[in-house]
C-alpha cells in the first residue's frame, strides 16, 4: 500500500527549506503514519537529503505530520537550477512511498 | 459582530475574476490582495531604480480598475501589499484610477518604512554568514516584514484603500481585525487567532480547492470556476472559512488542514512581527457545505525582531532544452547531457553549478529509479554562471546538438536570466518605523 492510498500532502517553501505535510484521510490510519513514517524512512525514500536535515512535527487532532527539510531546495527558489525550484512536486513524491510494515 | 474579510489574490499573477466576484457579491468589510513573494520585492526595487515612478505591482491598475467601483458601492475597504518597492507611487496610481472612475472622496493610504536598505549593511546574513554590506554593489534591496501598526493607523484614519510594501502576509488580514475589534496589542490569543485567519486566506484559492485536486482521489467540483475564500470572523478571533455560493472549488476540513501547514515549520511557533502564533491545537469542523469552523489557535509574545529579506545579484543562469522521443530516447537524452557537459568543460571555472537531467525521468525526483524507457524525454541542461557570456553558452551548446548531438533531437529552447538571490537576517523591531501617507481622491467638475 502506498501513502497515496491513505493520505494527502502539500509542499510549501521558505528560502532553502521545504515543508511537506502528510495528512491521513481516515483517523484510523493516523497511528500508522505516526509510528511508521519516520524521518529516516522519508530521507531514504527521497534519497537526496539526510534524515538529520529533517524535523518532524505531529498534529494528532488533525491526523497530520509536518516534515521540515532544511537545504532541500538546491539553494532556494531564487538561486536553484531545478525546474521545480519551489519543490511543489515533492509532496506527491512522498505519496509514492510504500507504507512500511508494522514494526 | 462578524467581520467579513476576503482574499482577492494570493500571488502577483493571480486571476482577477474571482476577486471581482467577491467585490460584487461578497458583502465584504475587507478585500485583501496579497501579491508579494520572497523575490518579488527585489525585482520591484530593480524596476524602481530604472523608473522612480515604478516599482509597484504591474497588475495594480488592472486589479483596482476591476474592483474599486464595487468596493465603494458595497462599503468594502481594500488592503494590499501591491505597493511592493514603491507604495507611494502605487497609491498615486490608484487615485488616478479612482479619479477616472469618478470615485471622489476615496481615501487612499500608502504605508512605508519597510525599506531598510540604507541601514542593513552591518547585519550578518543567515545564508552567507557575512554582513550584507560585503555584497557591495550587488546588494539590491532590503525589506523588513513589518507588522500591523501602519495598516491599523491607516484604517483608524479612515482609509478606504491601504497600500503597503513588505508587510508580513498574515498582517494584511490581522490589521483590519485589530482595527475592527480593538484587540489589545498584547492579547496574544486573539492576535494568534487573527494570524491564523490571515494564514488560511493569504494564498487565496489554496484553501478553496486550488493546489489540491488529484483526479479520482481528491476530486474538486467545478475547479475551472473556482471561487476565492472569505472568512466570517468573530470578536474572539475564531472564524468560519467559506466561499461564495455558485463558485467552483470546495472548502473542507482537508483543504483547510493542507493550507494550515503550508509554509509552516514549527506549528507551535509561527513567528510574526506582532505575535508568535501557535497553530498546534487548531481544529477544523465542517458545519455546512463549504463552511469550515476554525478554532484553537493561540499565541505568545512576539520576539521583538523582524525578518528582513535581502535581495542581491548573484550571477546568471543559462539553460537549454531539447526533446528526444521513441525508441531508445532515454539513452539518447543521457548522451546529450554528457556531450553538453563535455563541451562546456573549458568554461567550467566560470560556472558555479551545473545540472543536466531528463524531464520525465529524473528532473524533479533525482532519487527515484526512473523507468528504462518512456514515450519521450526532454533533456535539460542549466548552469549558474559568473558572467552573461558563459550563461548564453549553455543554451548555445544545447542548440548545437541539432547537428552534432544524438539522433533525432528536436524542439530546442534556451534562456538566460540574471539571478536575483534572496538572503535573510533579523533586525530589532525598534529599528523599523512605519509611516502612513493618506490622500483623498479629488474629481474636478467642469
Amino acid at each position: 500500500m502506498r501513502l497515496h492510498d491513505i493520505a494527502h500532502a502539500r509542499t510549501g517553501d521558505k528560502g532553502d527549506t521545504s515543508n511537506i505535510s502528510l495528512i491521513a484521510y481516515d483517523p484510523a490510519d493516523w497511528p500508522a503514519l505516526r509510528d511508521r513514517i519516520t524521518p529516516q524512512r522519508v530521507a531514504a525514500h527521497f534519497g537526496t537529503f539526510p534524515a538529520e536535515a529533517m524535523t518532524r512535527y505531529e498534529l494528532p487532532q488533525l491526523q497530520a505530520l509536518n516534515f521540515v527539510i532544511r537545504g532541500a531546495l538546491a539553494g532556494g527558489v531564487t538561486r536553484s537550477l531545478a525546474l521545480d525550484a519551489h519543490g511543489k512536486c515533492l509532496a506527491s513524491v512522498l505519496l509514492e512511498m510504500e507504507l512500511p510494515a508494522e514494526d | 459582530m462578524i467581520v467579513r474579510i476576503g482574499a482577492g489574490a494570493g500571488f502577483q499573477g493571480d486571476r482577477i475574476g474571482p476577486a471581482v466576484d467577491l467585490a460584487e457579491r461578497g458583502a465584504l468589510d475587507y478585500l485583501v490582495f496579497e501579491c508579494l513573494g520572497e523575490r518579488t520585492i527585489a525585482l520591484a526595487q530593480q524596476a524602481r531604480m530604472a523608473d522612480p515612478t515604478g516599482g509597484f505591482d504591474p497588475m495594480l491598475e488592472r486589479r483596482m480598475r476591476a474592483v474599486l467601483r464595487a468596493c465603494v458601492r458595497n462599503g468594502t475597504r481594500i488592503v494590499t501589499n501591491m505597493g511592493a518597492a514603491n507604495p507611494e507611487a502605487a497609491a498615486a496610481r490608484t487615485r488616478a484610477v479612482a479619479r477616472e472612475l469618478g470615485l471622489a472622496g476615496l481615501k487612499v493610504a500608502a504605508v512605508t518604512g519597510d525599506d531598510v536598505l540604507g541601514r542593513i549593511g552591518g547585519y550578518v546574513l543567515d545564508e552567507t554568514g557575512a554582513p550584507a554590506g560585503d555584497l557591495g554593489e550587488r546588494l539590491v534591496s532590503a525589506n523588513a516584514y513589518t507588522g500591523i501598526s501602519g495598516v491599523v493607523a491607516a484604517l483608524d484614519a479612515g482609509a478606504d484603500v491601504v497600500i503597503c510594501g513588505r508587510a508580513s502576509d498574515p498582517t494584511l488580514f490581522l490589521a483590519p481585525l485589530v482595527h475592527e475589534f480593538g484587540w489589545a496589542r498584547d492579547d496574544w490569543t486573539r492576535l494568534g487567532r487573527g494570524t491564523l485567519v490571515g494564514h488560511l486566506l493569504e494564498c487565496a484559492a489554496q484553501v478553496t480547492g486550488g493546489y489540491f485536486a488529484d483526479p479520482g482521489v481528491k476530486d474538486v467540483p467545478y475547479l475551472a470556476g473556482i471561487g476565492y475564500p472569505l472568512a466570517e470572523v468573530s470578536e474572539d478571533g475564531n472564524a468560519v472559512i467559506t466561499k461564495l455560493p455558485g463558485t467552483g472549488g470546495q472548502v473542507t476540513r482537508a483543504t483547510c488542514i493542507e493550507q494550515l501547514l503550508y509554509e509552516i515549520h514549527d506549528p507551535a511557533r509561527y513567528l510574526q512581527p506582532d505575535v508568535v502564533a501557535d497553530f498546534s491545537g487548531v481544529e477544523f469542523r465542517e458545519i455546512g457545505p463549504d463552511r469550515v469552523a476554525v478554532s484553537g489557535a493561540s499565541g505568545a509574545p512576539s520576539t521583538g525582531m523582524l525578518k528582513v529579506s535581502v535581495g542581491y545579484r548573484d550571477g546568471w543562469i543559462g539553460e537549454g532544452q531539447i526533446s528526444y522521443a521513441g525508441a531508445n530516447c532515454v539513452a539518447r537524452g543521457r548522451l546529450a547531457v554528457e556531450l553538453v557537459r563535455a563541451r562546456l568543460e573549458p568554461r567550467a571555472s566560470a560556472m558555479d553549478e551545473t545540472r543536466g537531467e531528463l524531464v520525465g525521468v529524473n528532473s524533479v525526483w533525482s532519487g527515484g529509479a526512473g523507468g528504462p524507457q518512456t514515450a519521450e524525454v526532454r533533456m535539460r541542461f542549466a548552469a549558474r554562471c559568473r558572467d552573461l557570456d558563459t550563461a548564453r553558452l549553455i543554451g548555445e551548446e544545447v542548440e548545437g546538438l541539432y547537428l552534432t548531438g544524438p539522433a533525432g533531437g528536436g524542439g530546442v529552447t534556451k534562456q538566460v536570466r540574471e539571478v536575483l538571490a534572496i538572503a535573510s537576517t533579523l533586525v530589532p523591531a525598534t529599528e523599523v518605523t512605519t509611516r502612513v501617507h493618506m490622500e483623498e481622491v479629488r474629481v474636478e467638475v467642469a
